[in-house]
């Protein structure tokens, strides 16, 4: 069977998901293919920090412009996405002074507020922040959830006849002659090959778009930078920290949802490893070491988990730390640079620009396909940040405070789609984060979740403080009981979902993360015996 | 205040010591912070299930002489081939004379049915819950699935899956009582325990018995989540008689109601025997002198000092917080700052894959040949060390985390008894 479209998408990302959106509001009949679930490259794991520009002003003015641009875009269009936070920019005693009126300057000079205030007023105002601090700096900084942003842009694009199909790898290209004329893709869950036609296709998957590139026969030559961070057990803070020094290991600090994250190293990677990033002891020790220094409470604050990146930079030198290569958006359009028509790839860039990337590259889809519309995205909200926040709590007043507070905050209007009619639909699968049964429902059928750990993405169900002890075996439950898997798949989703949980809790565990661990095993192996040998034999 | 033993944690550990050392007149009290394991009991007692060569174990005495050879660090090394047999029957025997009614045999391991539908070996089992003679295969042919509407904390399709692939037929249903009601209004409520509290009424569970019969059909049982009895430990027993034909329970998430139900059992006995339960106190220091140890001193007790002639250290493993670890990755004993067995490198403490075996798992506290802690190297002449914080064994894989607790109690209990 083969479907034809106008544009096929690779890669399920914030880029690939705006890609999409951008497309289907300008009427581009579009598919998104992703090997994975979306938003589980780069997207998802990074600081979820809106950037206000500030961290790239004296280094990098262009990114630093383009930032602060996109950061007040994203404030209302994507409301429901963003915390607005503010961000604060410390000075240490080791850092000096001397670097905070450069910082000024250059924040001014690229359009970002900065604001110099008294140390002692900047602890008032986040007490969680070094006192020994020497300076501090007030930028618009915030916090981004990118899972919520990436289904967001995804579901907008279907709404407008998009497709997506997750789960599903490209095998490789059909070229004729000099032009790619669509994609074989492999659907990994039922091992099915298919065909699908269309006069471009992007390449946007990030750091994996090296490898999809190659198989056109076209060389990028990208940089595989990892990037750890770990994330706390609470919020620590409530104004993004950074240090106001040239950018380094450590140095930003941001609250999201009921969590904190500090991140990130920064270490050169071979690509053998890029699909699996473990955080090594030494990079946590590095990372608790720093952090000490923006929020001393991080020394005896419960980290939850450590998780690892691949930053996809376009290698323009040969620094080994991949810092200073620019994070600038690159649009290659293969006809021009290689000869090779129906072909773009969009890369470099980071979350903060995702939706500046989308536009330019879907304007030069429009050029290639003689479309002329004008992109909106700038202007049109997504689905979650159309309402009122207040508007839609009256609307779901019957669901107790807690959980409708934490339904709208995730969803937005959306928030209205959950089933909150009966006592079942509301009664809860995870405490932590107050997910009812009704709001996995509506995760199952209309946010392409097929399994649990797609799930946490979508509603963060095991994303709490418990990093879901309980509610990942209930979850597993529901999926079953709504005719996702059977039984058996359900058991290895549960043995996937906690293997994926326990890589990222490994690395710090000890003191209340080891006693989790200890339970984990005690229920799941003890208790419940599932074990990886008995999920293959049967 | 004086006593002639302490025991510091009131677990499954501390409070079989305490039985122990109480039926023969030894005055006890037992420092109970009041959460303990039990709470994620599974209703079964695992004494040995695999050696740590992989090894399945059909009989429990024969082959811990084997496991002895293959791991001499095992903390039923010092208990010895002899006296295991005698200690497991005497477990037994107590949990029993308690009002926990467990069925099973050291000779020869039984299967419990576990609450994603796998069925695991084990010792002991309480009765009123699915146990099989067989590892695939159930003891019945037709079964009536049931669970409570809205109750997530159970999974009747992983279980009649199991059902269908042990060769039986299953129906499934649920029950909609209006006694849940409240319950169910508020999201987070609907958990095991609650759900045994009413339960435990008499009412609610003949209209339970009614609705069963009604659906049941021609079921040879009637399987349900383990939700009967926190005050009173007859629920399954009284249910069968209602319906008319057996009515056994499968053990659900957390928390446990067999684990509760044998805590709170357990500790009644404790109580009735005239030992003192301190619950809701921690013990927080202490006295040593010449290798003894005088007193403890508690939260609640303030500067008041508890002294004994001898203490039992009974604080469980991480989750009890007996032991505790640190990010410079160092092991550490939190009350006594006894001697403890680990790796020094952190990073070598975990195995990547959570279900293969976590070298964490085998740190504990040390100990001499007769049970008793140590600091640096000197053994402390009254202080034992009794369950799941012991170092040397591997609860999950070996199961045999109850058996531990339970004998290593026992044990430290002969050796107390013995100096008197």
């Amino acid at each position: 069977m083969i479907k034809e479209f106008d544009v096929i998408i690779i890669g399920g990302g914030a880029t690939g998901a705006g890609v999409l959106r951008d497309c289907s509001l300008r009427g581009i009949r579009a598919l998104l293919l992703e090997r994975g679930d979306i938003a589980t490259g780069a997207t998802g794991r990074n600081h979820g920090l809106l950037h206000s520009g500030a961290r790239y002003a004296v280094t990098d003015r262009e990114s630093a412009e383009e930032c602060i641009r996109e950061n007040l875009i994203l404030r209302r269009v994507a409301k429901h996405c963003v915390e607005e936070t503010d961000g604060l920019f410390l000075s240490l005693p080791e850092d000096g002074l001397e670097f905070q009126s450069r910082f000024v300057e250059a924040c001014r000079g690229a359009g970002i507020r900065a604001e110099v205030i008294d140390p002692k007023e900047a602890l008032r105002l986040e007490p969680s922040a070094n006192p020994s601090m020497i300076g501090a700096v007030r930028v618009p900084d915030g916090a981004i959830d990118p899972f919520r942003l990436t289904t967001a842009n995804i579901l907008d694009a279907k709404l407008h006849g998009a497709e997506v199909l997750t789960y599903h790898e490209l095998l490789g290209f059909i070229r004729e002659q000099d032009r790619i004329v669509g994609v074989e893709a492999i659907d990994r869950r039922s091992g099915e090959r298919k065909e699908f036609r269309a006069r471009i296709v992007v390449n946007a998957a990030g750091i994996w778009g090296h490898e999809i590139a190659r198989k056109t026969g076209v060389t990028i030559n990208m940089l595989p930078a990892k990037g750890s961070l770990l994330i706390f057990g609470h919020r620590v803070n409530n104004i993004v920290l950074n240090r106001c020094r040239k950018p380094a290991d450590a140095d930003i600090l941001v609250p999201g949802d009921t969590i904190s994250l500090i991140g990130t190293t920064s270490s050169k990677v071979p690509f053998e490893e890029i699909d699996n990033m473990y955080v090594t002891a030494e990079e946590v020790d590095l990372l608790l070491r720093e952090g000490m220094k923006l929020a001393p409470s991080l020394a005896y604050t419960r980290i939850l988990r450590a998780y690892a990146g691949v930053r996809p930079l376009v290698a323009s030198d040969d620094d080994p730390s991949g810092r200073s290569v620019s994070r600038g958006i690159v649009v290659l359009d293969h006809a021009v640079r290689d000869g090779l028509e129906g072909f773009i790839t969009i890369t470099g860039g980071k979350l903060m620009t995702y939706r500046l990337m989308a536009e330019w590259t879907t304007d030069l889809i429009c050029k290639k396909l003689h479309v002329v519309a004008r992109c909106v995205t700038a202007e049109e909200p997504l689905p979650g940040s159309r309402e009122s926040e207040e508007r839609v709590a009256q609307h779901l007043h019957t669901l107790p405070v807690a959980q409708r507070f934490s339904t709208i905050y995730r969803h937005g209007e959306m928030a209205e789609q959950v089933d909150a009619n009966d006592a079942h639909k509301r009664s809860l699968v995870c405490e932590c984060e107050e997910v009812s049964v009704g709001e996995v429902e509506y995760a199952l059928n209309e946010l392409d979740v097929t399994n649990l750990v797609d799930l946490r993405r979508r509603t963060r169900v095991g994303m709490g403080t418990c990093q879901g002890e309980l509610c990942a075996c209930r979850a597993a439950g529901l999926l079953t009981e709504s005719g996702r898997y059977c039984a058996r798949q359900a058991k290895q989703d549960l043995v996937h979902f906690l293997n994926e949980r326990w890589k990222g809790m490994a690395p710090v565990a000890w003191g209340d993360t080891l006693r989790e661990s200890e339970f984990t095993m005690w229920l799941y192996d003890g208790v419940c015996g599932l074990t990886n040998t008995q999920n293959t034999e049967q | 205040m004086k006593f002639e033993t302490i025991i510091i944690g009131g677990g499954l550990t501390g409070l079989l010591c305490g039985i122990r050392l109480a039926k023969e007149g030894v005055r006890c009290a037992i420092v109970s912070t009041g959460q303990s394991a039990l709470h994620f009991s599974s209703g079964s007692f695992d004494l040995l299930n695999r050696l740590p060569d992989g090894t399945m174990v059909d009989n429990p005495i024969e082959a811990v002489n084997e496991l002895i050879r293959q791991n001499p660090e095992h903390p039923y090394s010092r208990i010895g081939v002899e006296r295991f047999a005698t200690l497991a029957a005497e477990a037994t025997s107590l949990l029993i004379e308690a009002g926990i009614d467990v069925e099973g045999d050291a000779l020869h391991n039984h299967f419990r049915l576990t609450p994603v539908g796998y069925l695991k070996p084990t010792w002991l089992t309480i009765s009123g819950y699915v146990r099989s003679e067989h590892a695939d295969k159930l003891p019945w042919q037709r079964i009536a699935l049931f669970n409570i509407t809205g109750f997530l904390d159970f999974h009747p399709q992983f279980l009649s899956d199991a059902i269908r692939r042990f060769g039986g037929a299953c129906s499934q249903h649920t029950i909609d009582l209006s006694a849940l009601q409240t319950l169910r209004e508020n999201p987070s409520e609907m958990r095991s325990t609650n759900i045994a509290r009413v339960f435990d009424r008499v009412e609610v569970l003949e209209e339970l018995a009614r609705i069963i019969k009604e659906s049941a059909g021609d079921a040879d049982v009637v399987m349900m989540p383990a939700v009967l009895g926190i005050d009173r430990n007859d629920g399954a027993k009284r249910l069968t008689s209602m319906v008319g034909r057996p009515v056994r329970m499968v053990a659900t998430l957390p928390p446990s109601v067999p684990g509760i139900q044998t805590q709170i059992a357990l500790r009644r006995y404790f109580q009735q025997l005239g030992g003192i339960y301190m619950l809701g106190d921690t013990a927080v220091n202490y006295n040593i002198e010449n290798d003894m140890i005088k007193a403890v001193y508690t939260v609640n007790h303030g500067g008041d000092p508890l002294f004994a002639d001898n203490f039992v250290l009974a604080t469980g493993s991480y989750f009890s917080r007996g032991i505790e670890t640190t990010a410079e990755g160092k092991l550490t004993e939190s009350l006594f700052g006894v001697d403890t067995l680990y790796l020094s490198e952190r990073k070598s403490w975990y195995n990547r894959d959570l279900f293969e075996t976590q070298p964490f798992e085998r740190f504990g506290l040390a100990a001499d040949s007769e049970q008793r802690a140590l600091r640096g190297g000197h053994s402390i002449r009254n202080l034992y060390v009794a369950g799941a914080g012991l170092a040397g064994f591997n609860a999950v894989k070996e199961g045999c985390g109850a058996g531990v607790s339970m004998l290593t109690a026992l044990f430290a209990a002969s050796r107390i008894l013995q100096k008197i």
